[in-house]
């Protein structure tokens, strides 16, 4: 009695998962996995980017989906930890069985989980500006990269304020990188590097870097500080008075320090970013007020906030043209070259070589009163660099970041 | 311009002297003193922060501000203190535990409540130029503050009633139960002393960082570090301890930067813990009995 029991629900669970096996692709949902930091040290920037997540997807469902399919949020917080990032990372490819994963706001953490997600031939969105580099199928980087940032704003800066340049920055992949990349600009310009200091995350005490650079004939400051400890930095430059203006491709556009900050600290702050709240299109007014209608609390909607978003009807398009969640089907999509997206930003399109974005450069100026203004826009910035170092990921998949002093082996 | 070339190294000499007595102050009691592993120290400096930030915000003159961010944390620290602390005084791993958890509850319990960052409140006073730098005086006012904090608790803990019953409770708490000294009621005076010193921190270096959660972590590592190379006494112990640390913090980051500050730092403690095991007042101690 009980081994025929037993052989029913046998029978019984056998038919169900066939059943569901042969429902599977038409009304399950397409899951999504967001790994964002909800706490530690960098939450003040990221929180935002969980939420344009949760409003890209409330919208694609209430518009019936991605081809049909509803989609369905895995979120883990991460909390500013690398090592978390491998372990939900693992979690949401192996156990959760999500189709594709948003993830990431630090390079390191990028780089933590990066080699995660090629193990188990995962599709990662990595929605953050970074200092650029990363040729890998298995990714997809809607955030801004240094041809686009830096390109623009260092020669813009030389010409404005002078050639002489010291270099801030945060003491890991991402400043590091960043830091070189400015060095080679401003050497291409024909100015000089007065000063460079690498500070380590989670220092918050400046006074002899605030003095070295007061030392330096720095005609202005570049600074490519992270996480809420290294903000402390804005004001206790102010309070010395070093009254030098400053050139950014981290700051406003992603910790919104002017709007923390008590005025004046931020004076004279120049960024280049591909999306602030205060940007003043239809397109982008129109994102600020339906994020603000779902979130009213939101402190500020930054240019993170808008690259997740576009990434999720990014995703939304790649899916319903190649007509399935599967990878390669989505790359070959990629491939055709002719994704865009008019979104919050203006129009943006990724580029099949690197994976990348272009995007429309808006410098954006902090006032004596925390005001910003737009003192230039350069429209639709190609992430050139790495297709011209050889990067194309139609042909090949080395998996790799590159840097300037180590650009992909020519072959 | 010899003038400004010395007076530069001392500010910057003052400025991570200020920095590690300030953060230590609070720790040298709780710690050094009593014993107490608190690893939610680094909460009370956030509590004293943002009280200070808010009741500047509401309008309070900003050393009231940092006097209320203080008294709070005290406040805090004394209920902390009644309903754990007290009980794990004898068992030194739970209490490690359980601080380390109110922690926890502390950092995840304010970015829920009042969100990942804080307006701040912008540093006051403003600058003053010598030769062609230029200085904040803020900073000067917190390295005048950090030298009235130890003569304030030298006076406290050697020249009070107060502080003469505290230090026998905390070195032969039977002995001074049978002198009729009421040794609950000072232990929860003592640590409620120490969390209000770390609010004190907290308020005192509010107006001159970012104010999020976790701000307190950043005063952890220097402020333990203080504390282990001075030993149990503050004034023997951690006073000279910060000057000597903050010597080599000033020229390691003088002449190659932060990293090199930060790493110089921890060097000089795994030197003395390795040939102090007491600590600089324990050596001194030693050496003039």
């Amino acid at each position: 009695m009980i081994k025929k029991t037993y052989t029913c629900a046998l029978a019984a669970l056998a038919a169900s998962t066939f059943l569901a096996g042969a429902a599977h692709a038409q009304d399950d949902p397409i899951k999504i996995g967001v790994l964002e930091d909800q706490s530690g040290d960098f939450a003040a920037a990221t929180m935002v980017k969980v939420h344009a997540i949760e409003l890209a997807a409330k919208e694609i469902n209430e518009a019936g989906g991605i081809d049909g399919r509803p989609v369905e949020l895995v979120t883990y917080d991460t909390q500013s930890d690398n090592r978390r990032y491998q372990e939900f990372m693992r979690r949401v490819l192996q156990a959760d069985q999500v189709d594709v994963v948003f993830a990431g706001f630090s390079s390191a953490s990028r780089e933590a989980y990066r080699p995660i997600v090629n193990q188990f031939d995962g599709l990662a969105f990595y929605n953050n500006q970074y200092e650029g580099g990363v040729c890998d199928a298995n990714m997809i980087v809607t955030g801004a990269v240094p041809e686009q940032q830096f390109s623009t704003l260092i020669p813009w800066m030389m010409e404005k304020y002078g050639p002489n340049v010291y270099t801030i920055a945060a003491d890991y992949n991402f400043g590091q990188i960043s830091a070189e990349w400015v060095r080679e600009i401003v050497d291409e310009q024909g100015g000089t590097m007065v000063g460079e200091e690498f500070i380590p995350l989670g220092v918050s005490q400046f006074s002899q870097t605030i003095q070295n650079i007061q030392a330096s004939e720095a005609d202005f400051v570049v600074t490519l500080l992270v996480g809420a400890a290294q903000a402390s930095y804005y004001e206790q430059a102010a309070s010395s008075d070093v009254g030098l203006p400053m050139a950014s491709s981290v700051n406003v556009g992603q910790g919104y320090e002017h709007k923390r900050f008590t005025p004046p600290s931020l004076k004279d702050m120049y960024v280049t970013t591909n999306y602030i709240e205060e940007i003043d299109t239809p397109a982008s007014k129109a994102f600020v007020e339906k994020f603000r209608e779902m979130f009213p609390d939101e402190p500020y909607i930054n240019q993170e906030a808008a690259n997740s978003y576009i990434a999720m009807n990014l995703y939304k398009q790649l899916v319903e043209r190649a007509g399935s969640t599967d990878h390669d089907a989505i790359r070959a999509v990629i491939a055709e070259g002719d994704v865009c997206y008019d979104g919050p930003s203006g129009n943006v399109c990724l580029d099949p070589k690197s994976q990348h974005m272009s995007h429309t450069i808006y410098l954006a100026h902090v006032g004596e009163d925390h005001s910003i203004d737009f003192p230039k826009v350069w429209e639709d910035i190609e992430p050139y660099w790495l297709g011209e170092a050889g990067c194309d990921l139609t042909q090949n998949d080395p998996s790799a970041q590159y840097t300037p002093s180590s650009p992909p082996p020519a072959d | 311009m010899l003038f400004e070339t010395v007076f530069a190294t001392i500010y910057q000499f003052g400025d991570a002297f200020a920095f590690l007595v300030i953060a230590c102050a609070g720790l040298a009691v709780i710690f050094g003193m009593m014993g107490v592993i608190n690893l939610a120290h680094g909460e009370f400096i956030m509590c004293g922060a943002y009280v200070t930030a808010a009741s500047a915000r509401a309008g309070l003159p900003l050393p009231l501000a940092i006097l209320c961010g203080a008294l709070v944390a005290g406040l805090v620290g004394m209920v902390v203190e009644r309903l754990v602390v007290r009980h794990l005084y004898h068992r030194p791993l739970d209490s490690i535990i359980a601080t380390w958890g109110l922690s926890l509850i502390a950092t995840q319990g304010v970015l829920i409540v009042l969100g990942s960052t804080m307006a701040g409140i912008g540093t006051p006073l403003g600058a003053i130029e010598i030769g062609d730098r230029s200085y904040s005086l803020y900073r000067l006012v917190l390295m005048g503050t950090s030298i009235a904090l130890l003569v304030g608790l030298y006076i406290l803990f050697y020249r009070t009633r107060f502080g003469v019953i505290a230090r026998a409770t905390i070195q032969k708490p039977q002995m001074a139960r049978a002198l009729g000294v009421d040794t609950g009621r000072m232990y929860g005076l003592t640590f409620g002393l120490g969390a209000a010193l770390a609010g004190l921190a907290g308020g005192l270096y509010a107006p001159t960082m970012t104010m999020v959660p976790t701000m307190g972590v950043t005063f952890m590592v220097e402020s333990f570090v203080t504390v282990v190379v001075g030993g149990p006494d503050i004034f023997v112990g951690a006073a000279p301890a910060a000057a000597i640390l903050a010597a080599i913090r000033a020229a390691l980051t003088a002449w190659y930067g932060q990293l090199f500050g930060q790493i110089g730092l921890l060097i000089a403690v795994i030197v003395v813990i390795r040939i102090l095991p007491g600590g600089l007042s324990g050596w001194i101690k030693g050496r003039t009995r």
